[in-house]
């Protein structure tokens, strides 16, 4: 009877427990989305921050999240498929590999500051770039790229070894099986991985402070030259992203309306993740359907 | 001349092609070179963190002890540099989290895994992978929004605070603690509950005897884990936690953790000097806190593995 009691009462703490964590997350992005969408307009989206007055927008960055997360994908990518081929296909046990993999737990751990710190040493006084998106871009690529190697390694290793010994046993080369049949077979790992670590580049805000900088230059969307400072695709000039927006307004802006701009920004990024995250797991589906089905 | 065809096209597969070969060779040294990158980036940055943060002690003269005394007066005269405040702070800020954290990570993920019907773990599963991509910022603002007010009317202090930090991030770190929790519970063989059952045991002595003691190690790693990130997490926990540089021997009053004094300061201090430097060491520390965490992980797998 006694143990009987006991296990009733804990499985009623483990509801309980449960009920609090989907309380807490529902109130959370309730919160958000309330206070958010309330703000989030048109005119919100589309126009520069205001310095002093009420009513400023957060267009310029909304483009330079976007604009960032492409340029560190395009750096993260090719080097993630590189390392995580590596790891699946090539490395052999040893303390080379050991290192390696060593490294990844390392700098995929760090705390975001210290790698911009990093950054801010190496990609923005160093290179003599000074604050700007390719050193963002860059210091988001150290605890970006850890991430995309195990998950391509991940995805890699979950391609069944029937598939390439018979890649090898037609006469198929190592390089083309990896080529035309692994990397096939996994893309869908990847590539819902892929999406899920742009989620998180997208909400990164302490590795930027140094490296992207807190301030962006007034843009000029119909300038297309990437060498002019005014141009939203000039590489080399400093951006602030939304996330970094958030940050700053809380703790220094003067703007009278700092909470309302905060809240909408925030659901913009909320609204983000929950975008990346559905996408991936639609995206991940469909592939997955489409390959089991033999079409 | 059948014949000859044949052997042609035998031969064709036996010789290593020339374009073949040098494929084969760029494939690999493509993915050696990103293998490559990654190594040389960790040992640059560490070196670089290093020899930055050593400075404060080869070239500014500034001595151990000071550096982990209790006295913060960078604008004194002399100015004195303890950074004792801060490190108390993100270490107390980290301990109360997990405290807070644990539990409820652990039990959540035991009612997905033990428990829940289907449904309950199909609501669970996504709200877990959801927290895990909120931006910290985002739960700095709500913190700054939500709870620091609440505490001001509740305590009657500022509201800011180590309290605040501590919820803050304990939500932070939730996701973290439970899905490790699990992938380990998931990894325990089916046989184990049934033995237990078939001893007569309740689900809760099933848990609580079996499951936990079996999967402790995997369940500490998720803890540590879950530490380490709230040692590193500046903005959420700067945007909410005050910033003086009082000792934190009170909850509910204003203190700084290394993380906060970095970010706030690091912008407006002149590259070069003792206070720059200063930064740059407790940079340092965090940078060697990682390493202990990764050490104790490891020592712990090695443990459950065993």
């Amino acid at each position: 009877m006694n143990a009987k009691l006991a296990d009733r009462i804990a499985t009623i703490v483990f509801y309980l427990i449960a009920l609090l964590i989907i309380g807490i997350l529902s109130g959370l992005i309730g919160f958000i989305l309330v206070r958010g969408l309330n703000v989030i307009d048109w005119h919100f989206l589309t126009s520069p921050p205001s310095t002093l007055t009420a009513g400023g927008g957060v267009a310029p960055q909304l483009f330079n999240s976007l604009y960032l997360l492409v340029l560190t994908m395009l750096i993260t990518i090719p080097l993630g498929l590189g390392g995580g081929i590596y790891l699946a296909e090539y490395a052999k046990p040893g303390k080379w590999t050991d290192i390696l993999r060593l490294s990844i737990e390392v700098l995929s751990s760090l705390p975001s500051i210290v790698v911009g710190l990093f950054g801010f040493l190496v990609f923005v006084q160093y290179t003599g770039w000074g604050f700007s998106l390719a050193a963002g871009a860059l210091a988001l690529t150290v605890f970006n790229l850890p991430l995309m190697v195990r998950v391509v390694e991940q995805a890699i290793r979950a391609v069944p070894r029937e598939q390439r010994e018979a890649s090898y046993a037609l006469g198929v080369t190592k390089w083309q099986t990896i080529t035309r049949v692994v990397l096939p077979a996994a893309l869908p790992g990847i590539l819902t991985g892929t999406i899920l670590a742009a989620g998180r580049v997208f909400g990164e805000a302490a590795a930027l402070l140094f490296t992207a900088g807190m301030s962006s230059p007034m843009l000029d969307f119909t300038n297309w030259d990437p060498t002019s400072l005014s141009s939203p695709f000039n590489p080399f000039r400093p951006a602030s992203t939304l996330a970094v927006h958030i940050w700053k307004i809380n703790s220094e802006a003067i703007i009278p309306d700092a909470k309302e701009v905060a809240a909408g920004a925030s659901a913009v990024l909320v609204l983000a993740v929950l975008f990346f995250n559905l996408t991936a797991r639609a995206l991940g589906r469909w592939i997955h359907k489409r390959m089991t089905s033999g079409s | 001349m059948e014949n000859r065809a044949t052997s042609e096209w035998a031969n064709q597969l036996l010789r290593p092609d020339k374009k073949q070969r040098r494929l084969e060779l760029q494939g690999r040294l493509m993915t050696l070179i990103s293998a490559w990158v990654i190594i040389l980036t960790l040992f640059s940055l560490l070196y670089f963190i290093a020899s930055k943060g050593i400075s404060t002690f080869l070239f500014d003269g500034v001595s151990l002890s000071q550096f982990f005394s209790g006295k913060w007066a960078p604008a004194g005269t002399p100015p004195s540099f303890g950074t004792l405040p801060f490190i108390l702070g993100s270490f107390m800020v980290t301990v109360l989290a997990a405290v807070i954290s644990a539990p409820l990570g652990i039990g959540a993920a035991i009612y997905m895994t033990e428990i829940a019907p289907s449904w309950g773990k199909k609501i669970l599963q996504p709200v877990i992978e959801l927290l895990v991509g909120i931006p910290s910022v985002v739960y700095g603002f709500v913190g700054l929004t939500v709870i620091v007010p609440f505490l001001r009317d509740v305590t009657g202090g500022p509201g800011f605070s180590l309290l605040a930090g501590v919820l803050v991030l304990s939500v932070m770190i939730l996701p973290t603690i439970t899905s490790i929790a699990v992938d380990t519970l998931q990894s325990i063989p089916r046989s184990m509950r049934e033995a237990s059952y078939a001893l007569g045991a309740t689900r809760w002595q099933t848990i609580s005897r079996v499951l936990v003691r079996t999967s402790l190690p995997g369940l500490m790693t998720g803890v540590v884990l879950g530490m380490a990130r709230a040692f590193g997490e500046a903005l959420a926990v700067q945007m909410v936690i005050g910033n003086t540089d009082t000792m934190p021997t009170n909850l509910i009053q204003p203190i700084s953790t290394l993380t906060s004094v970095i970010t706030l300061h690091m912008g407006d201090t002149v590259p070069g000097t003792v206070y720059n430097d200063v930064l740059w060491s407790m940079a340092l520390i965090l940078l060697l806190m990682t390493l202990v965490f990764i050490v104790l992980i490891r020592w712990m797998t090695r443990r459950g593995e065993s």
